[in-house]
């Protein structure tokens, strides 16, 4: 038994000693994410570190549930503000949800932001989105255009009709189009966000428009399928794929030449914005709407009326990086 | 498992006096553990020793540890039920759906117990009046009650529950006493209660350690298994209640996994998984030890994954323990 006891607390001596190892002026941000262990969220933690390695006097708490369970992100929040962090960033399981706790979180002055999935206004004081609809839709059509020097025809293959998401995306993209004379949109077909129905539905593009010189798709699912479709058409270095994927899904495409460029946003330059807000609203900045904060290299970012904010533009991936972010996400 | 189950029953001599039996027992083997956990975790994190911390912290079981009472009866008597955690799911779900169509609390209430109670009448069934075995049906049930709570919510989610209904979930009895940890209390007592003073529960020992001989005894062993699942079912039904008051929304994901951690209570209880042996004082101290350990390691920002290795060896440990312990004393004897 003595020995037990002893060995309890050697243990509990070395923990304490771990924990005032640590500066106690140091800034502590906790990055909180829908789960551990997932691509995505992994990158965006490398960005915070990046952030709190600028920033000098930041320690960054990565954390969150083994489950995207909006109770298992609560315990954490729970952990978070019992001891007394000075920031909690959270990408949230469940808008409402996290509210009580977030709310219990700020009542107790610790500074809280959202960012990649939200959490309603009332829980948080500034939500960071990785772009913004206009961006995005700008995006989409000029990854098109740069590969098109001589102008000609493109078709757009969507998720389904009634996509809330791909519908404003491809209607900013077409308040835009006088920025790129001689780019024609021909069509707009629907591959419902399934494999097979997206395949076939740019097959039939391809037969339709014997001119077509690109297809975009802004929809991870259409993005593959239109690629396959076209790399087993024979018809890499006549038609361009592009829009919206994922880097570890869209590598082969790169690789073949089917998809030359494509985007969506990077991970690690959000966690990083995410930690550079958090600081800033630690340092004393004002969080709500209309308020700007301050997001180290990435610049700074205005909120507007529901304390919404857009980081940049989209990210463009290509061949040059590729093989950088494939195993990322 | 017949040959350890033969070595168990031996009968000695003399029965030990009840000081030392208790000292040697199970309950008192967790609440040291319970005791080490708590005085490690006051010296390794500066933030522990707080009413309101402490307080925060049993949300982390309150709500498992309800399902984990009925759990542990059903358990003594020999079955098992792995739909608890979408028995919340669905409970939650038709609590959800009667907001947008109106409802108050008071009916909040009754439809999230009703539901419970609904599914652990359809488990019952399945098992006492078809004799299929729990563990099938519930794995069952398990998917079908999730299942139609995925139907009808696919991605979205139900809110807007009433200010009121926060209550259960948020508020507080008396300074740092939650409802739930006041519920929790009530219930260990009630459940304690109808297992260790009742006839009830006599008879639920005597079905777990031999169904036949009960069957025998003139016990009504289909009645008390129905039973059984009944209030299980209520139990999650009521659950689901403080879950979804304290989230105030309902995703299908709602709870997910949370059967495996009843289970795991229930075991580190000391209440056999085989059935015939257990006690709801060690339930109610294995939920204050899981508490202690994942709200501890929390503070301490261990991740949830390195977390679930530590229960997972708490578990191994506590349970493998007595067990090396009598085969150390058989050998010296």
């Amino acid at each position: 038994m003595s020995i037990l006891k002893k060995t309890v607390a050697a243990m509990a001596t070395a923990a304490t000693m771990v924990a005032g190892a640590a500066h106690a002026e140091d800034v502590r941000i906790a990055l909180v994410v829908k789960a551990l262990g997932i691509g995505f969220f992994e990158a965006a933690a490398k960005g915070a570190e990046e952030a709190a390695k600028e920033l000098g006097d930041v320690e960054i708490i990565y954390t969150g549930p083994t489950d995207t369970t909006a109770e298992g992100q609560i315990e954490v929040i729970n952990a978070l503000i019992a001891q007394k962090v000075d920031a909690i960033a959270i990408s949230a399981n469940d808008a409402d949800a996290l509210v009580p706790a977030l709310k219990k979180a700020m009542d107790r002055g610790i500074k809280v932001i959202s960012w990649d999935s939200g959490v309603a206004e009332a829980g948080r004081m500034a939500h960071l989105n990785p772009s913004s609809n206009a961006l995005i839709g700008n995006m989409i059509i000029k990854l098109a255009a740069d590969h098109m020097p001589d102008g000609g025809e493109v078709a757009i293959l969507s998720a389904s009709a009634t996509a809330t998401n791909q519908n404003i995306w491809i209607d900013e993209m077409m308040k835009v189009m006088d920025n790129y004379p001689g780019i024609k949109v021909v069509a707009t077909v629907y591959g419902d966000d399934l494999a097979d129905k997206s395949y076939r539905e740019a097959q039939g593009l391809m037969q339709s428009y014997p001119d077509l010189k690109a297809i975009i798709a802004p929809t991870s699912v259409g993005i593959v399928a239109a690629a396959q479709a076209v790399a087993d058409a024979g018809k890499i270095g006549q038609i361009n794929v592009t829009g919206l994927g994922l880097p570890s899904e869209m590598a082969g495409a790169i690789e073949s030449g089917a998809s030359k460029s494509f985007a969506i946003w990077n991970p690690i330059d959000l966690g990083y914005s995410a930690t550079m807000m958090a600081y800033d609203l630690v340092k004393g900045a004002e969080g709500g709407p209309g308020a700007t904060l301050d997001m180290g290299r990435m610049g700074e970012i205005t909120l507007d009326e529901h304390g919404d904010g857009a980081m940049a533009d989209p990210f463009v991936y290509d061949k040059s990086n590729i093989e950088e972010f494939k195993s990322i996400f | 498992m017949t040959d350890t189950a033969a070595t168990e029953r031996h009968i000695p001599d003399r029965l030990s006096r009840p000081g030392v039996r208790l000292l040697r027992s199970w309950e008192a083997l967790l609440l040291i553990v319970a005791v080490l956990i708590f005085t490690a975790n006051s010296f390794a994190s500066p933030y522990f020793l707080d009413a309101w911390n402490l307080s925060d912290a049993t949300f982390n079981f309150t709500e498992k540890a309800m399902i984990g009472f009925a759990m542990a009866l059903l358990i003594v008597s020999g079955e098992i039920d792995l739909s608890v955690a979408a028995i919340i799911a669905l409970a939650s779900t038709a609590m959800g759906a009667a907001v947008q169509a109106g409802a108050g609390t008071p009916e909040l209430l009754a439809i999230g117990l009703g539901v419970g109670l609904l599914c652990g009448t359809f488990n019952a069934v399945f098992v006492t009046v078809l004799g299929l075995p729990s563990i099938v049906v519930t794995i069952g049930t398990m998917s079908l009650f999730r299942g139609l709570s995925s139907i009808v919510l696919g991605d979205q989610a139900y809110g807007g529950y009433p200010a009121d209904f926060a209550w259960f979930g948020q508020g507080y009895v008396w300074w740092v006493f939650s409802v739930e940890l006041v519920l929790f209390a009530l219930l260990a007592v009630g459940f304690g209660a109808l297992l260790h003073l009742t006839n009830f529960g006599r008879a639920v020992y005597a079905i777990g350690n031999n169904q036949t001989a009960a069957l025998f005894s003139g016990i009504r062993v289909r009645r008390v298994k129905f039973l059984l699942f009944l209030m299980t079912g209520l139990m999650s039904g009521l659950a689901a209640i403080c879950l979804t008051s304290r989230l105030g929304s309902t995703r299908p994901t709602i709870a997910l996994g949370w059967e495996l951690e009843v289970v795991t209570m229930v075991v580190l209880g000391g209440v056999n998984i085989l059935g015939g042996s257990g006690t709801i004082p060690g339930v109610v101290i294995a939920a204050f030890v899981m508490g202690l350990v994942t709200f501890g390691l929390g503070l301490l920002n261990v991740p949830g994954i390195v977390m679930q290795v530590f229960i997972g060896l708490l578990l191994i440990g506590v349970i493998a323990l007595p067990r090396l312990w009598s085969r150390i004393g058989a050998r010296r004897r």
